[in-house]
């Protein structure tokens, strides 16, 4: 079947997850490496409570991961999670590409053209 | 004058739920990317990608007026979109509406266009913003890739219609 079916909108999805900016700034940096919560608090300038808030959101669709080590609470990408989105967007990324490869080739027609008629076009 | 052309490659974002940014810098300056980009002529040689051949491109350049793409991929499967220009600004701006002709049963949701060109030191970046009226319609023109299974010439059909929805 074709499937053009609008996904089912839940909060445990993670293309919901990474749907608001600071989740993805979050996650941004998490693909640096693994990094405690104080770490992210002063890196995006927001609160600690907001932080964790965006961390929930993010541990329940599985796309971050935390560890305890002594006092301190680490932040891990999880990229498997990803994946869904990854090759979701990544697919329409190379059809625009493969789009925009032959646009190239347009442009340097039409731009030697123009040059060869002394830019008269501008 | 041969120029050393550096070729970009798209790059798409989702800026909110229900937008698609896509952005790509090209190697000429902005009114000729407005040319290539609203000539019909021109639009049938790049349009389709590797996806197919155009056979219909069809452009009223005016605020109300239409546009239409019709694109037969894979040999046979004829695919259309048609839309309205609502803002135009030349070489700059072009606001317009995007709907996918679709397969019957599939519902093709209408999508407002936003592309914008930048130009610095003659080169151009160029984007395009998506904005579809829900997450869900965004997400089901380029929920692919995702399913296995599907029938060749169905999944080649899907594929055409991700990528030009």
């Amino acid at each position: 079947m074709l499937s053009f079916m609008a996904r089912a909108a839940t909060t445990t999805d993670a293309f919901n997850a990474v749907a608001e900016p600071r989740r993805r700034e979050i996650l941004d940096l998490l693909a640096g490496g693994e990094r405690p919560v104080n770490d992210l608090v002063s890196l995006l300038g927001i609160t600690q409570p907001q932080v964790s808030k965006h961390l929930r959101v993010l541990r329940e669709v599985g796309a971050v991961e935390v560890r305890d080590v002594g006092r301190q609470r680490l932040y891990r990408l999880n990229g498997q999670a990803l994946k869904p989105i990854h090759d979701w967007v990544s697919s329409y990324e190379r059809t625009w590409s493969e789009r925009f490869d032959r646009l190239d080739v347009v442009l340097e027609e039409i731009n030697q053209k123009e040059e060869g008629d002394g830019g008269n076009d501008k | 004058m041969v120029a050393m052309t550096s070729k970009g490659s798209a790059t798409v974002t989702l800026p909110t739920d229900e937008q698609i940014l896509i952005t790509r810098e090209f190697d000429a300056p902005k009114h000729l990317v407005y040319k290539a980009w609203t000539t019909p002529e021109l639009v049938r040689r790049w349009w389709s990608g590797e996806r197919g051949e155009m056979t219909i491109a069809e452009i009223d350049l005016r605020v109300g007026g239409t546009w239409r793409y019709v694109m037969v991929a894979g040999g046979d499967l004829e695919v259309g979109f048609h839309g309205e220009f609502r803002e135009i600004v030349p070489n700059e701006r072009i606001i317009s509406t995007e709907v996918f002709e679709g397969v019957p049963g599939v519902p093709g949701g209408e999508a407002l266009n936003t592309l914008t060109l930048t130009e610095a030191d003659g080169r151009t970046t160029l984007s395009v913003l998506v904005e579809h009226k829900t997450k869900e319609e965004r997400d089901g023109h380029i929920n692919s890739g995702m399913e296995g299974g599907m029938q060749e010439s169905m999944d080649r059909l899907e594929q055409v219609a991700v990528s030009l929805g």
